[in-house]
C-alpha cells in the first residue's frame, strides 16, 4: 500500500501557529481523501520553524470505483420530468435506465451512474493545491512578483519548494506534479539553514526523517521539546539548580528551533533584588529563556537556559556572552524602574498618603478612558470603593480595609515597572504596598482582587480581597450591562463570561450567602446615575439570568446534573448562589433516595393528568382548595391530610434554607401518593369529586415547586 | 586608515560595509531624507516608492526621532535621535533572508558562531495606514533587525509585495564593537586622541533635545504647526490633482511627515490624552492614504 509524503517548505512560521497548522494539514488532506472513497491506514503530521509535513501511511492506488443509483420519476411520467431525469443522470436513452417496482409507487425508473475510480496521484494533484491555496492561516501574506497579480498565493510567510511523492514501500516513489503560481512539486528539500543549506533529495517519510536529522532538523515538534526539558533538567542538575518549568514557554521554544541546543547563562546576582516574578517575566517574554532556582531554599538563581539553534563552533560561547549581554541590559531597566518606583513621583510628591498614593493620583489626573460610556479608571475606582464598602459587611470583611484596597488597587497601572511588564499587575501593586506599610489583607487584596482569572486560577479567600474582587467584578458586568454592550456568540470582547465566572467562584468558593438582585439594582442606579445612563429595565434581570447560565456551566463541569440545576433555577428568581447550590444538593440526595424517585414518579403522573384535564377545563381550573367535605375515600383522605402538614415544613423549612429539611419532608409524601394512586379514580363520574381530586393532585404539584420544578426532571 | 573603517572598528564603518553590500545588489544608495521622521519607512523612497508596480530598489540610513525615547543622555540603550540603515526591494527577490544573512557576513556576523533566528513580529504603523508580515531578526538573543513583507502602505494594498529590512545601527554597532553603553561606540575607528565616540558626536545633543522634548518645546507653537502642515497637505493635494495624473504628491508628502513629527513631539510633551492621541493618529493616517492615492498618479507611481 502507497504511502504519501508532502512537505510545505517556508520561511520561519510563527512558532504560535505551527502545531495548528500541521493539524489542519492533516485534517484536510485526509478529509479531501476520505471523501473521495480513499480509506488509509494512518496519517501523521509534523511541523518545525521552516516547514509543515505530513506522512498518510496504506493508501490505495487507486481510488475504488463509484456506483451511484439515481432514482427517476415513474413510468409513464410527462415526457419534461423523463428528459429531465435523462439529463441530470447523463443517459442519453431512455433505454439506459432500468425500471424498479416499489409495491406502494409502482414501476419507476433508475439510472445506476458508474464512475470508474481514478489513481491516487492525479487526485492528489488536484487535492493538494485546492489545499494549499485555501489554507486557514490565522495571517497570510502575498510576496515577490507574483504577488503583483490579484489571486496570488498566501502563504504564513514565503513559501518556498514543496514535496509530495507517492509510492509503496519498497518500489520506487513518484513525484506528484503540480505547480502553483509557479512553485513546482518535486522531491527535494533543505536541511538546517546554516548547518545543511544544501539540497537534499528525499524519497519517503523514512529516508526523509532520516535525511532531516542528518542535515540537523529534528522533524517532531514533540521530540524537541523532550530534548529541550531533558538537556534543560540535566544542565540546572549539574550545577545543584532545578529548572522552573514552563510548559507553554517550552512550547514556543521548541518552535523557534529546528536543532535545539540548550546552553547555561548567568546574570548578576546583585539584580535578584528585583522581585523573581519580574526577572522571570523579563528573561522569558524578552529573551524565550527558561529561569532557574535554588532546589533547597526555593529562590530564584542567577543562572538561566537558552536554547540555540546552532551547534556553534565555539561550543556556544558566544552565544551565551550574547544572551548575557541582552539580559543584563534588560534586569538594567527592571531594576531601574523597580527603583523609580520607589521614590516619589515627580509632580505628585506633594500628595498625602504614600507613594501608591501618588501613582493613584496620577492615574486620575492622567485620565485614562475605561470605556467611552463608563467613564475613566478614576471614577471606575470610586465605583469599585463604594461598592466594596457596600460588600465588606455581607463577605465579613472590615469595611476601611476594604475600602482602603478599593481604592489602592489600580495604582499599580501607572508605575513604570507594570507599564514595561503589563503582566506582573496587581503582584507589583501589593509588593509595594507591603513595603509602604499597608496592612497585609490590603496588599494581599491589591494583587488578588484580578482573580480568579478563569475556571481553574485562584480564588482569594481574605475576605478584604474578596470584597474588592467582587466588587471590581460586578462594576464591570453591570456597567456593559448597562450600556448594553453584553457578549454574544464567540464575542466577548470585555471577557464578561470570565468576570461571571469569577463572581460565581468567589460566592461558592467562600460559602457566602450574597442577595445579587438587590445588589445589582443598587449598582445599575449608581452607575446609571453617574454616567447618565437609562439602563434597559431588565437589564437587572438579564444579568441574573447570565449568572445563572454562567453557575449552570460551573456546576456542570463539577459534574452536578443539569436537569437538576434547571428544575432549581425554574422555581422562582433565585438571587443566592450559594442557595441555588444547597437546593440542587439536596435534590440530587432526595432523588438518589427510592422515596424521592417514587415521588418523582407519582409527580409525573399527577402533572400529565393535571395536564389533560386543564386542557378539557382550562389553566388553573383546579387551583382552589381542596373540599375536605368531599374526600370520600381513605387515600384521598390521607394524601390530603399528609400534603396539608407536608407543604407546611416545607415552606418553613425552605424559609430557614434547610433544603435538605425540605426534600426530606416531601420525600415523606411517597406512601400517600402511591396509595392514592393505586386506590383512587381522579376522573370520576361525579364532576365535584373529580374537580375534589384533581384540586389535590395540583396540591401536590404545588408543594414541590416551592423547591424545585420537578417537571424538568429527566428519568 | 583601513582597518579604520572595518566594521569591528567604527561606526561609519558599519555604515559603509552595508553601503557596499546593498550598492552590489542593485539599490540607489540614496542620502538621509532632509526632514525630522521617527523611522526610516517614513521617507518617500520607502512609503512612497512602495506603492505602484515600479519595480526599485534603495538603500540609505535614516535619522530617526522618537522625542518620547530621550533620555537626558543618561541610559546606555535609549536614545531620542538615532540612526536606522533601511533597505526597500520591490518587488522582494525570492532569496531576501539569504542576502540579508550575507549582510549580516558582511558586517563580520559569523552564522558559524552566533545564533541567528527569525521570530515572528508583525509590523504595523497606525500613522501610515501601513502593515505587513516579517519578523524581528535575533543574534544571541537580541534584536538587530525587523525584517517585513509590506502587505499595505498607505492604505493601499502593496502590488508588488516590497521586502523591508531595518538595521538598528546603534545596536548592531554596540554587538561588533562589544561595548556595553552606546556612548562608548567608536564614531571614526581611531585610537587615542585621534578616537571619536558616538558621544562625542551625539552626547550633548541628547541632553539638549531631551529637555527641548520633555520641557521647553513650545506646545501652542506646535497645535499650530500641526493644524499648519495638515492644512498645507490638503491644499497642496487639491491644487496638484490634474483628474487622472497628479503634479504635486512630494511637497504634500511632506507636510504629512511634518504633522507626524509635530504630534510626537506633543506626545512627547504629555499634553495629548489618550483619547485624543487616537484622533491625531488618525488625521495622520488620512494624510497619508491621501498622498498615496495621489502617488499612484504619478509617473513614479506607475500611472
Amino acid at each position: 500500500m502507497p504511502d504519501l509524503l508532502l512537505e510545505l517548505f517556508s520561511e520561519e512560521i510563527p512558532a504560535r501557529m505551527q502545531r495548528k497548522a500541521a493539524e489542519d494539514l492533516k485534517s484536510l488532506v485526509t478529509h479531501a481523501l476520505v471523501e473521495r472513497g480513499c480509506v488509509y491506514e494512518g496519517a501523521k503530521a509534523y511541523a518545525t520553524p521552516r516547514r509543515l509535513a505530513l506522512h498518510i501511511a496504506g493508501l490505495p492506488a487507486r481510488q475504488p470505483d463509484q456506483r451511484e443509483e439515481k432514482k427517476g420519476p415513474r413510468v409513464g411520467a410527462p415526457d419534461g420530468a423523463i428528459q429531465g431525469f435523462l439529463k441530470s443522470a447523463g443517459l442519453s436513452d431512455l433505454s439506459q435506465a432500468t425500471i424498479v417496482n416499489d409495491p406502494k409507487k409502482g414501476d419507476f425508473y433508475v439510472a445506476v451512474v458508474e464512475t470508474a475510480g481514478r489513481a491516487v496521484p492525479e487526485l492528489l494533484a488536484e487535492i493538494v493545491p485546492a489545499i494549499i491555496r485555501q489554507f486557514p492561516w490565522p495571517k497570510s501574506m502575498r510576496w515577490g512578483k507574483a504577488s503583483q497579480h490579484a489571486g496570488a498565493l498566501r502563504w504564513v510567510r514565503p513559501l518556498q519548494s514543496v514535496i509530495c511523492t507517492f509510492g509503496p514501500e519498497t518500489e520506487a516513489v513518484e513525484v506528484i506534479h503540480f505547480d502553483i503560481d509557479g512553485l513546482v512539486s518535486g522531491d527535494t528539500t533543505r536541511g538546517h539553514r546554516f548547518h545543511a543549506p544544501d539540497t537534499i533529495q528525499v524519497r519517503r517519510f523514512d529516508d526523509y526523517v532520516a535525511s532531516l536529522e542528518r542535515a540537523k532538523v529534528v522533524l517532531d515538534t514533540d521530540r524537541r521539546k523532550d530534548i529541550i526539558l531533558h538537556d534543560a533538567k540535566n544542565l540546572a542538575f549539574a550545577r545543584g539548580l532545578e529548572l522552573v518549568e514552563d510548559e507553554g514557554l517550552l512550547e514556543e521554544v521548541a518552535g523557534l528551533v529546528e536543532w535545539p541546543v540548550v546552553l547555561m547563562g548567568s546574570f548578576d546576582p546583585g539584580f535578584l533584588v528585583i522581585p523573581p516574578e519580574v526577572v522571570r517575566a523579563t528573561i522569558r517574554a524578552n529573551q524565550k529563556c527558561f529561569v532557574l532556582r535554588d532546589p533547597k531554599s526555593g529562590n530564584l538563581s542567577n543562572h538561566f537556559l537558552l536554547t540555540a539553534n546552532i551547534e556553534a563552533t565555539d561550543g556556544g560561547k558566544q552565544v551565551i556572552a550574547g544572551n548575557e549581554r541582552v539580559v543584563r541590559a534588560r534586569l538594567s531597566d527592571a531594576r531601574h524602574f523597580w527603583e523609580l518606583d520607589q521614590k516619589p513621583l515627580p509632580g505628585f510628591e506633594h500628595v498625602e498618603g504614600t507613594l501608591l498614593d501618588q501613582r493613584l493620583a496620577k492615574l486620575r489626573a492622567l485620565n485614562i478612558v475605561f470605556h467611552e460610556k463608563l467613564g475613566t479608571q478614576g471614577q471606575r475606582i470610586d465605583r469599585i470603593v463604594a461598592l466594596a464598602a457596600e460588600l465588606a459587611p455581607v463577605v465579613g470583611a472590615d469595611t476601611a480595609q476594604a475600602k482602603r484596597a478599593a481604592h489602592l488597587c489600580k495604582a499599580d497601572l501607572v508605575t513604570e515597572m507594570v507599564g514595561e511588564f503589563p503582566e506582573v499587575q496587581g503582584l507589583m501593586g501589593r509588593r509595594y504596598a507591603e513595603m509602604q506599610g499597608e496592612a497585609p489583607s490590603v496588599a494581599a487584596a491589591i494583587e488578588d482582587h484580578y482573580k480568579p482569572q478563569g475556571p481553574s486560577d485562584r480564588v482569594p479567600h481574605d475576605a478584604v480581597a474578596v470584597a474588592v474582587a467582587l466588587a471590581d467584578k460586578l462594576d464591570t458586568l453591570v456597567g456593559f450591562w448597562a450600556i448594553d454592550e453584553k457578549p454574544t456568540g464567540s464575542k466577548d470582547p470585555y471577557a464578561l463570561r470570565r468576570a461571571a465566572l469569577g463572581v460565581v467562584r468567589l460566592v461558592l468558593e467562600n460559602k457566602l450567602n450574597l442577595g445579587l438582585t438587590a445588589c445589582l439594582s443598587g449598582h445599575f442606579g449608581v452607575i446609571g446615575q453617574a454616567r447618565s445612563i437609562a439602563p434597559d429595565a431588565g437589564a437587572s434581570g438579564d444579568l441574573l439570568s447570565f449568572f445563572h447560565d454562567r453557575l449552570k456551566v460551573y456546576l456542570r463541569d463539577s459534574g452536578a446534573r443539569h436537569d437538576l440545576i434547571d428544575a432549581v433555577l425554574a422555581s422562582g428568581q433565585l438571587d443566592d448562589l450559594l442557595m441555588i447550590v444547597r437546593r440542587v444538593e439536596a435534590l440530587g440526595s432526595l432523588l438518589d433516595s427510592d422515596d424521592g424517585k417514587n415521588l418523582l414518579a407519582g409527580y409525573k403522573r399527577a402533572a400529565n393528568i393535571l395536564r389533560a384535564e386543564e386542557k378539557k377545563d382550562g389553566e388553573g381550573a383546579f387551583a382552589g382548595a381542596v373540599d375536605s367535605g368531599l374526600l370520600q375515600l381513605d387515600q384521598e383522605k390521607a394524601l390530603a391530610s399528609a400534603l396539608a402538614s407536608v407543604t407546611r415544613q416545607v415552606s418553613e423549612a425552605v424559609k430557614a434554607e434547610n433544603f435538605t429539611g425540605a426534600m426530606t419532608a416531601l420525600a415523606t409524601l411517597r406512601p400517600a401518593v402511591d396509595a392514592f394512586f393505586d386506590g383512587v379514580t381522579v376522573n370520576a363520574d361525579e364532576a365535584g369529586l373529580r374537580i375534589n381530586r384533581l384540586r389535590l393532585l395540583s396540591q401536590l404539584r404545588e408543594a414541590t415547586r416551592s423547591v424545585a420544578d420537578f417537571g424538568m426532571i429527566s428519568g | 586608515m583601513t582597518q579604520a573603517v572595518s566594521p569591528h572598528r567604527s561606526f561609519q564603518g558599519l555604515i559603509l560595509t552595508l553601503h557596499q553590500f546593498w550598492a552590489q545588489q542593485g539599490c540607489v544608495i540614496l542620502q538621509p531624507y532632509d526632514m525630522e521622521v521617527g523611522a526610516g519607512t517614513f521617507h518617500p523612497a520607502t512609503t512612497l516608492r512602495s506603492l505602484g508596480t515600479k519595480p526599485w530598489r534603495a538603500a540609505y540610513v535614516q535619522p530617526s526621532r522618537r522625542p518620547k525615547d530621550g533620555r537626558y543622555g543618561e541610559n546606555p540603550n535609549r536614545l531620542q535621535h538615532y540612526y536606522q540603515y533601511q533597505v526597500i526591494l520591490k518587488p522582494n527577490p525570492p532569496n531576501l533572508q539569504e542576502l540579508y544573512l550575507a549582510s549580516l557576513k558582511a558586517i563580520g556576523i559569523d552564522v558559524a558562531l552566533h545564533d541567528i533566528r527569525f521570530v515572528e513580529d508583525d509590523w504595523e504603523s497606525p500613522t501610515l495606514g501601513a502593515w505587513g508580515l516579517g519578523w524581528e531578526c535575533w543574534c544571541d538573543g537580541m534584536e538587530v533587525s525587523q525584517f517585513t513583507y509590506f502587505q499595505q502602505v498607505a492604505g493601499i494594498e502593496c502590488a508588488p509585495v516590497s521586502g523591508e529590512l531595518t538595521y538598528g545601527l546603534e545596536r548592531l554597532a554596540m554587538y561588533v564593537q562589544g561595548v556595553e553603553n552606546v556612548y562608548d561606540l567608536n564614531f571614526n575607528g581611531l585610537e587615542g586622541d585621534e578616537k571619536v565616540t558616538y558621544g562625542d558626536v551625539f552626547k550633548q545633543a541628547e541632553q539638549e533635545y531631551s529637555r527641548h522634548n520633555f520641557e521647553h518645546a513650545n506646545t501652542d507653537m506646535l497645535f499650530a504647526h500641526f493644524k499648519d502642515a495638515e492644512g498645507e497637505c490638503r491644499a497642496l493635494l487639491g491644487k496638484g490633482d490634474a483628474g487622472d495624473h497628479h503634479l504635486m504628491v512630494l511637497p504634500a508628502y511632506d507636510q504629512c511627515i511634518k504633522a507626524s513629527h509635530v504630534f510626537n513631539l506633543l506626545d512627547a510633551r504629555g499634553v495629548i490624552s489618550v483619547t485624543e492621541r487616537q484622533s491625531y493618529i488618525l488625521r495622520v493616517r488620512e494624510l497619508a492614504k491621501a498622498c498615496g492615492e495621489a502617488w499612484l498618479k504619478t509617473e513614479a507611481g506607475g500611472a
